[in-house]
């Protein structure tokens, strides 16, 4: 499991700094609720997750809407002590772990909490995460008559020999079917890949794009596969059973998925990110990197407030602990400085479509912006209109971009 | 064992004896030593160790002597006592002018030899230095325990080496200890005493120095006329410098303060001066109040053999380097360095050295002693470099190599003595023709040995003929050399470039027919070292405009980590952070960003020689 970073310690009531009230009227407030149970663990996963037999039995499972609700209420506080305004959730997205596994009547009941306490925003975008093999068609019809907006499909592939590398243990054909029971609810879809799997040819990629797309979902998320840290793959990796992902792979991958959904009518507003239509991104992810405000409920959850960021406990056990004492379940924290603040918001900002002002970027740094131009990596017409954007090229070699701008 | 030693600085000359034990490298000298510690008593069983004079950790671990080291020994023999001045010296070819220092402090030589192995080259070499000294040689064969020694064959040999009867080849063991009391008896009986004029301004011989961290310079000398006193004022004779004698003393085996130094006699001296260029080699003391006219004759400054670009891998640390050479050069007078700047490696200096093995010592000594991290360049030999026009240049460092017209390039030479069985005569020939070698002659030392005298290339010594000689003769081989002048040679540059722009470090002058070899190696070995760039990155090397090998690092194609971590944008901040520090650790050559470590890893082994020995 991916670990915590490094911070400073939060105050045990978690009480934010002064300071972070400051704009909060021009940003958006999201909250994030975080479901860390999943029946298996997937070898290459190191999202806060575990598995029933993990946490020795399905207590935590059981209890987990409500010890939920306890940080809900514990946010509502300490937001409020802050000095914030109320503000509306303006999104809401439950993500694994796998949602799915809670009965849809656990999650009504936090998005209920949700809006008890903040309110929800007229038009708010309310997804949830779900998994192919557990979803049905009544949590999905439950979800959407409470307020869910949207669903995330953990697809990965339509290839079952990918699939299986993957751990993965829906078979393709579920995808279709599940994506079907969701729009009937109405709710709007979208499908996660993951391409670069060992294994997987450039045809096989090209079949999971195909199939995805006959789907006819409103939102695609392609990822390369990472080999994280202390995951079985990383550990397959290294003993030489399985080749690690390739750049020059992945990159085709990218192109070619780029190439395929851009002929089916979606466009990039993230390197990782596609949509039908620009209504049709995801809201709760923009936040993330239009450096918004969001609330992160449960175990290994990490926040944003106005330049502070802070991450919980990961054991959902600790994590109730704390709660029940009537304490902050937060783990760790930074309170960002300038220098910090500006990495982050062109390490973010270069990855939308809608790019970063060049004004963001000091004026003896601009100049920066015109090497990357005549290397191919941003977009000279967005440039001359003072925006970075990237490039196809761009996208794929984002890191040089940012690390040249940063200098 | 001496009961009444006498006391430093109350000794008279005639019963002093200086000597030293000199050898090839191996036959056992240190081990003598260690009996003649013991068996003299300052030393004793419990504080014992082996190649007890072998004192820097870096010596212990490589089982050879670095530094010679003196020690002062009581000795009683026939009702008188004595005192002995010892100086175990280095057997390695690199370390001869260390030997040659010795020698010049001493009036007598221990030649030593292992009864197993008989005379090698740097048996020779050690004997003619201390021969040119006038020195009175003792011819001793040692480690007769060993069931494989031949001391009567070896005793002929050496006896019909130096002109002398058989019999008066010693017979010793430094591992058990026999034959070296009478040996000690011998050297008293034979070795000359000091002379000098007890009543003149006093003038001593600085022969070496060293750094002490918590005592500043601490400078050995030999007296050879008057004497020098604790708390009087003395004078270097070369920089006029006056410093007070906080402490003068012997080493036996460690320093003993003393009343002071009297002729014939071999100590330390402690001034307290922290300046590292107060005390240098071959200078002469004398007193402040009534300074010598003339000073002694210094040593000949030794000429470094093979040069090398020694830089700090932390760019920040390059004052710290200076000021570790400054005083590393104390204890290692054969050190030359000077300042030079690569574009590639940044601040550094271009070092000479007698030798590979010097060398290594000097850059591990630096990295241990001075807690440094250093980059090395391939070493090269100087060259003497004619214009067309007649101006003339000397190349040390090969990136330096002058464009345009070149008349005549001439590299050094050296006349080269090998030793071996006579079985192996064939295959000698063989490696030194390859070498470009010429044989200078060959005479049979005895029915089965001869030793062969070749002009080779240094460049083509200097870097692995030794392991080859030694691999073609079963080890059986030594090998001795020195320098000879330069000859003409048919030698090129060969450039290595890297998206167009050479990179400086990894320049080398080679010979014509191994230019293209040394280029395919390198471009090769710099194609697996150089990460991808977001362009494509052509390797070449060249021969002026001339390309002779080409390879490309392709162009990186991704680099971005596109997994959305569930809002921990802290972690992705601090992997840009650390991308942001290893970008600091990257030189740049023209647009290319090139790690420390490929240009460390590149320069690791010498292609040159790597390439001679498939
Ligand atoms: N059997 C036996 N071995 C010996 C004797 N003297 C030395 N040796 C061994 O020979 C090896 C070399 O001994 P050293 O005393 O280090 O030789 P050295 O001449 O000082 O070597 P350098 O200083 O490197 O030139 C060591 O392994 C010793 O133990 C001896 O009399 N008998
Ligand atoms: C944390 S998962 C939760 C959703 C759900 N449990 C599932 O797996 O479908 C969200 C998405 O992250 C992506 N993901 C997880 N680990 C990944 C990895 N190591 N490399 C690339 N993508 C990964 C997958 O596409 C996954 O659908
Ligand atoms: S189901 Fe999703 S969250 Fe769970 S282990 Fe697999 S990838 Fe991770
Ligand atoms: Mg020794």
């Amino acid at each position: 499991m991916s670990a915590l970073p490094d911070g400073e310690r939060p105050p045990p009531d978690g009480a934010l700094p002064p300071g972070c009230a400051e704009g909060a009227g021009d940003r958006a407030f999201g909250v994030y609720l975080h479901v860390p149970f999943c029946a298996v663990r997937c070898g290459y996963c190191d999202f806060t997750t575990y598995t029933a037999a993990e946490l020795g039995g399905g207590a935590d499972q059981a209890r987990y809407a409500e010890t939920a609700c306890r940080e809900l209420d514990l946010a509502a506080t300490v937001l409020a002590a802050a000095g914030l305004p109320r503000r509306p959730a303006a999104t809401v997205f439950f993500g694994g772990g796998t949602p799915t596994l809670l009965p849809a009547d656990d999650l009504v009941r936090m998005l209920d909490a949700v809006s008890e306490r903040f309110g929800l925003a007229a038009a708010a975008e309310v997804t949830v995460e779900a998994n192919p093999e557990s979803v049905t068609a009544d949590a999905l019809a439950r979800l959407a008559a409470a307020g869910v907006t949207r669903v995330s499909f953990g697809m990965q592939s339509a290839v079952p020999h990918v699939l299986a590398t993957l751990d993965r243990v829906h078979t393709p054909d579920r995808v279709p079917r599940v994506v079907d029971w969701a729009r009937d609810a109405g709710l709007a879809v979208s499908l996660d890949l993951i391409y670069g799997t060992p294994g997987e040819s450039v045809a096989d990629w090209s079949a999971s794009l195909h199939a995805a797309l006959a789907c006819m979902p409103d939102h695609l998320s392609a990822y390369p596969l990472v080999v994280e840290d202390g995951t079985r793959l990383a550990v397959d990796v290294r003993r030489g059973l399985v080749a690690p992902p390739d750049d020059d792979d992945l990159a085709t991958k990218y192109e070619l998925g780029d190439d395929v959904l851009a002929g089916s009518g979606f466009s990039w507003y993230e390197v990782s990110n596609w949509s039908r239509d620009p209504a049709g991104a995801c809201r709760h992810n923009l936040g993330y990197w239009n450096g918004d405000d969001w609330w992160g409920v449960g175990p290994g959850a990490h926040s944003h407030v106005g330049g502070v960021r802070w991450w919980n406990v990961r054991h959902p056990r600790a994590y109730a602990e704390r709660l029940a004492d009537g304490g902050s379940p937060a783990a760790g924290r930074e309170v960002l400085d300038a220098g910090q603040q500006h990495a982050e918001r062109v390490l973010l900002g270069v990855r939308l479509a809608s790019g970063l002002p060049v004004t963001v970027l000091p004026t003896e740094h601009r100049h920066r912006v015109r090497g990357l131009v005549a290397d191919g990596l941003v977009d000279p017409g967005a440039a001359s209109r003072n925006r970075v954007v990237l490039t196809r090229r761009g996208r794929l070699l984002a890191d040089t971009v940012v690390r040249t701008l940063l200098g | 064992m001496a009961r009444t030693a006498p006391t430093p600085s109350a000794t008279p000359p005639d019963a002093i004896r200086n000597f030293c034990i000199i050898a090839h490298i191996d036959h056992g000298k240190s081990t003598l030593a260690d009996r003649m510690l013991q068996i003299t008593g300052v030393v004793d069983a419990r504080q014992m160790r082996d190649q007890y004079l072998d004192r820097m950790d870096i010596e212990r671990e490589r089982g050879i002597t670095i530094k010679s080291q003196a020690v002062r020994m009581p000795w009683e023999f026939d009702g008188r006592s004595y005192a002995l001045n010892m100086i175990d010296t280095p057997g390695h070819v690199d370390f001869s002018y260390e030997v040659s220092r010795s020698l010049a402090a001493c009036e007598g030589a221990v030649l030593l030899v292992d009864a197993a192995q008989g005379i090698e080259a740097q048996t020779l070499a050690n004997l003619y230095l201390a021969l040119e000294n006038d020195l009175t040689i003792i011819p001793v064969l040692n480690k007769i325990d060993l069931p494989a020694a031949q001391p009567d064959k070896y005793a002929e040999e050496l006896a019909r080496l130096i002109g002398t009867d058989p019999s008066a080849c010693r017979r010793v063991s430094g591992k058990t200890g026999d034959g070296v009391a009478r040996l000690l008896d011998d050297i008293v009986r034979e070795v000359p005493p000091p002379v000098g004029d007890a009543d003149a301004p006093a003038r001593a011989m600085i022969f070496d120095s060293v750094y002490d961290i918590y005592r500043g310079v601490v400078t050995y000398v030999r007296v050879i006329d008057g004497r020098l006193s604790a708390r009087e004022r003395i004078l270097m004779m070369s920089t006029r410098a006056t410093h007070e004698l906080l402490e003068i003393g012997v080493i036996s085996p460690e320093p003993v303060p003393s009343a002071g130094l009297g002729v014939g006699e071999v100590g330390y001296l402690i001034t307290g001066v922290k300046d590292v260029r107060q005390s240098k080699v071959g200078d002469t003391v004398t007193n402040s109040a009534k300074p010598a006219t003339g000073a002694l004759a210094g040593y000949r400054d030794p000429k470094p053999m093979v040069f090398s670009g020694l830089y700090p891998i932390d760019g920040s640390d390059y004052p710290a380097l200076r000021e570790a050479l400054d005083k590393l050069k104390l204890n290692d007078a054969a050190l030359v360095y000077e300042p030079e700047t690569s574009a590639a490696l940044g601040f550094g200096f271009r070092c000479g050295f007698l030798g590979l093995l010097h060398l290594e010592i000097v850059r591990e000594r630096l990295e241990r002693e001075f807690d440094l991290d250093l980059i090395s360049t391939a070493p090269n030999v100087v060259y003497q470099v004619t214009m067309e026009d007649g101006t003339e240049v000397v190349v040390t460092n090969p990136s330096e190599f002058p464009g345009g017209k070149v008349a005549e390039v001439r590299e050094p030479v050296v006349r080269a003595t090998v030793l071996a069985p006579s079985d192996y005569i064939g295959s000698i020939m063989e490696l030194c023709q390859q070498r470009r070698g010429t044989l200078r002659g060959m005479d049979y030392l005895s029915e089965d040995r001869v030793e062969m005298r070749y002009t080779l290339p240094l460049a083509e010594i200097v870097f692995d003929f030794f392991d080859q000689l030694k691999s073609r003769t079963r080890g059986y081989a030594s090998l001795d050399y020195e320098a000879d002048g330069d000859v003409a040679a048919d030698l090129v540059k060969v450039d290595i470039l890297l998206h167009g722009e050479a990179v400086d470090a990894f320049s080398a002058i080679v010979h014509k027919d191994k230019a293209y070899s040394y280029g395919v190696e390198m471009a090769g070995r710099l194609r697996k070292l150089i990460p991808r760039q977001q362009f494509e990155v052509p390797i070449q090397a060249a021969i002026g405009a001339r390309v002779i090998a080409r390879e490309n690092v392709r162009a990186m194609r991704k680099d971005v980590l596109a997994k959305c971590y569930g809002g921990d944008i802290t972690r992705k901040r601090k992997l840009l952070e650390k991308q942001k520090e290893g970008k600091r650790r990257m030189k740049m050559v023209g647009r290319v960003e090139v790690p420390q470590e490929a240009f460390i890893a590149a320069l690791t082994n010498d292609v040159a020689g790597a390439d001679k020995r498939k």
